[in-house]
């Protein structure tokens, strides 16, 4: 269209807590000018059938993310840390409660 | 993947953690008594429950309009949600207004059946936007004006209209807040924003004055403890619209003047004059006086349910 | 083959997802970004059809539920390009490519609705059709695309039963009503088995999309699926599908059926259908007009935030 300066509304991600006990869990992103605004479409697009108690948002781009390239130096290593496991211990049946 | 109902495919990623769809969706009117307050005029109640309903059912037709028109797709989906809001106020009242006047007259046959002189809305409601500032403001003036009436209609006598007014509430202080933001923004946007946004709180000014002018059936239920009287409500709409459009670098006293007028509403009345007002004061849209506007809508909105009697949806 | 490229294969081979910040072959991302966007832009257009009569429902219950149907194609269009944007797509510069005419939508939406029996249609075909198109794509190995498919057919599983129930009650009203349906259903048959796309013969992307498992099924097996589905359907809502070759087929354990006018289904493609002109100019309008609103929340919320638009 015309060569103007457009005014594109930020993207934000959307994290919705179904019910009390649960954690708020990312479901999707949309477009608002503002904070106010990104809770209100979030409200209106992400919890149209009750799926929701309470909403975050948070603007994309302040998003800090691991590196995927670096998925095994970051994720492998705790794989063979298999003490941190209560399976690894054995433990007599006759001990009661633990 | 299994196939012979499509949805089975999807039950494999059943994973409710990840999402909890709405269950639950309980009937709120569950146990709520029907019968009439006691020594209430059974025509007046239902006057007042089409005054309401009116309102809500005339701006939610004018939001429909908006459908696939919104300046952003989020806000296709907030229109429409304010506009099922109402419609679903709409549905309540006017099945209230039949069981009053105790004539058998349904949700539709109140919708759809109604000539022009028989709707109780304001005429605000059925103002045409000429853009988008003229819509949000228009919505801004009527939730704030239905918040502070449902407000006060949770004590009401009649326990249908307080069980109608306790679940608006949760629903137009969204309305209200979704308007309130948009007239920030616009008022305290670009100038062109600016400039649209107070020409459009300049043109409804005059016509925001009817809702606050007491109609007699008001004034009566009120007295029984049944409606409210709408003059009351005055201060704290004043208060919060002073609060919005000093936000909005607008005006904040724009609809400090009570200056209805009928003639206001907008377009030229070539409808039929309506049934008039008792006591000799100007007929408003609460006696049944509309504009050329209204006819429109009713073209629109009762075409097809017309054009097939009998018809079964 | 590059470490990135491995993964990517090896991905796609055990059935696991991709996900945004994945390495992917350069192809693999516009396929996905292209058919994404088309997709969301056939939700929204796909409003305007329906769209147009919610102001003239019949009942305030159909009223409500037309309503809350296109909202959730408003929505599902959002999760799409949502889920395009993942791929570093841009919102804005999709919806231009749309009204601009240089991506496509589903050419369904360029058909008009004369009757409310079309909003009823609608629902039983046109989105009957879609889920078996969409059912499939939950398990597209693009995971933001999956997850938002997930979502839009669990939330679409009203809207086919509402248009059935429509007609069902059609049904039993008027001879008048009743000639609506019939004629509603003349009308969408063919472009509702359009809506799998042209025959696998003819269709050059479906290998490569199998391949890269974005497509399950190919458009053939789809719109058998469809007419296997439907039949019984229409059988039990007491309407004829206008096809005289449709019939059961028991060695196949399928029905036979007649082959769309393909021609048609190219000439509405390359724009030349019912309505492309109108539904773009809607589409357009709405884009223009709101544009000043747009502006003024973006300057609103700059100035506010102390930095310039």
């Amino acid at each position: 269209m015309s060569g103007e300066i457009r005014h594109e509304w930020p993207l934000f991600e959307v994290f919705v807590r179904a019910k009390r006990g649960l954690n708020h869990v990312h479901v999707g992103s949309l477009r608002a000018a503002d904070h106010e605004m990104a809770v209100h479409h979030a409200r209106d697009l992400y919890t149209r059938r009750n799926e929701g108690v309470s909403i975050w948002v948070v603007r994309s781009d302040h998003i800090a993310a691991s590196d995927p390239g670096e998925k095994a130096a970051f994720f492998e290593p705790s794989g063979d840390k298999v003490y941190r496991h209560p399976t690894h211990y054995t433990i007599p049946d006759s001990i009661p409660h633990i | 993947m299994a196939f012979d109902d499509a949805y089975r495919a999807l039950t494999d990623h059943d994973d409710d953690a990840r999402w909890a769809y709405g269950t639950g969706f309980a009937d709120p009117f569950a146990g709520v008594p029907t019968e009439l307050p006691a020594g209430v005029d059974p025509a007046d109640l239902a006057a007042y429950c089409l005054m309401l309903g009116d309102d809500a059912l005339i701006m939610s037709h004018r939001l429909q309009e908006w459908v696939t028109r919104a300046p952003e797709l989020e806000d296709e989906l907030a229109l429409a949600n304010i506009a099922l809001d109402l419609l679903g106020q709409a549905r309540l009242l006017l099945t209230r207004a039949g069981q009053a006047e105790g004539s058998g007259r349904d949700e539709d046959t109140m919708a759809f059946r109604r000539e022009a002189a028989e709707f109780r809305h304001v005429c605000l409601a059925e103002r045409a936007d000429a853009d988008f500032a003229h819509l949000v403001a228009r919505l801004l003036v009527l939730s704030t004006w239905r918040l502070a009436a449902f407000d006060r209609l949770t004590a009401s006598r009649d326990p249908m209209l307080a069980a109608v007014a306790a679940k608006g509430i949760k629903e137009i202080t969204y309305h209200r807040d979704y308007a309130a933001q948009w007239v920030v923004r616009l008022g305290d946007g670009t100038e062109l924003s600016h400039a649209r946004m107070a020409a459009a709180a300049e043109a409804i000014a005059a016509p925001a004055g009817e809702l606050f002018r007491p109609h007699e059936v008001e004034i009566r239920l009120a007295a029984a403890g049944v409606a409210v009287d709408p003059s009351t409500l005055r201060a704290e709409f004043d208060a919060v619209l002073g609060q919005v459009l000093t936000a909005a670098t607008l005006d904040p006293h724009i609809f400090d003047t009570e200056m209805y007028a009928p003639a206001d509403c907008g377009a030229a009345a070539t409808m039929p004059p309506g049934p008039g007002a008792p006591g000799g004061r100007p007929p408003s849209g609460r006696d049944g006086e509309h504009t050329a506007a209204l006819h429109d809508i009713l073209t629109e909105m009762q075409s097809l349910a017309r054009a097939v009697p009998g018809g079964a949806w | 083959m590059t470490t990135g490229e491995a993964v990517f294969t090896e991905t796609i081979e055990r059935d696991q997802r991709v996900e945004p910040a994945d390495w992917m072959p350069d192809g693999y991302r516009r396929t996905m970004i292209r058919q994404i966007a088309q997709h969301a832009h056939s939700e929204i257009i796909g409003m305007q059809p329906e769209g147009e009569w919610i102001t003239r429902a019949p009942t305030l219950r159909r009223k409500a539920i037309l309503l809350a149907k296109v909202q959730d194609e408003a929505g599902h269009g959002l999760y799409l390009y949502s889920a395009a944007e993942t791929l570093g797509a841009d919102r804005g510069d999709l919806t231009r490519r749309l009204i601009e005419g240089r991506q496509k939508y589903s050419s369904i939406f360029n058909y008009p609705t004369h009757s409310f029996a079309d909003v009823g249609v609608i629902g039983w075909l046109v989105d009957g059709a879609a889920i078996c198109n969409q059912v499939p794509l939950c398990r597209s190995s693009f995971g933001p695309y999956a997850r938002a498919m997930i979502r839009i057919c669990k939330e679409e599983s009203f809207h086919q039963r509402q248009g059935y129930e429509l007609l069902l009650n059609m049904m039993s009203g008027t001879p008048a009503q009743r000639d609506m349906v019939q004629d509603s259903v003349n009308r969408w048959w063919w472009p509702s088995l359009m809506m799998f796309g042209p025959p696998d013969a003819d269709s050059p992307n479906t290998a490569q999309s199998m391949a890269w498992k974005i497509k399950r099924h190919t458009n053939d097996e789809l719109r058998q699926r469809f007419v296997d589905m439907t039949v019984p359907q229409a059988e039990a809502l007491g309407v004829t599908l206008p096809d005289p070759a449709l019939r059961w087929n028991a060695e196949r354990e399928h029905y036979d059926f007649g082959q769309p006018d393909w021609d048609e289904l190219r000439r509405v493609i390359s724009g030349d259908g019912p309505l492309n002109r109108q539904r773009l100019a809607r589409r357009r309008q709405a884009d223009e007009d709101g544009a000043w609103v747009r502006e003024a929340a973006a300057a609103h919320a700059a100035r506010r935030s102390g930095v310039p638009a």
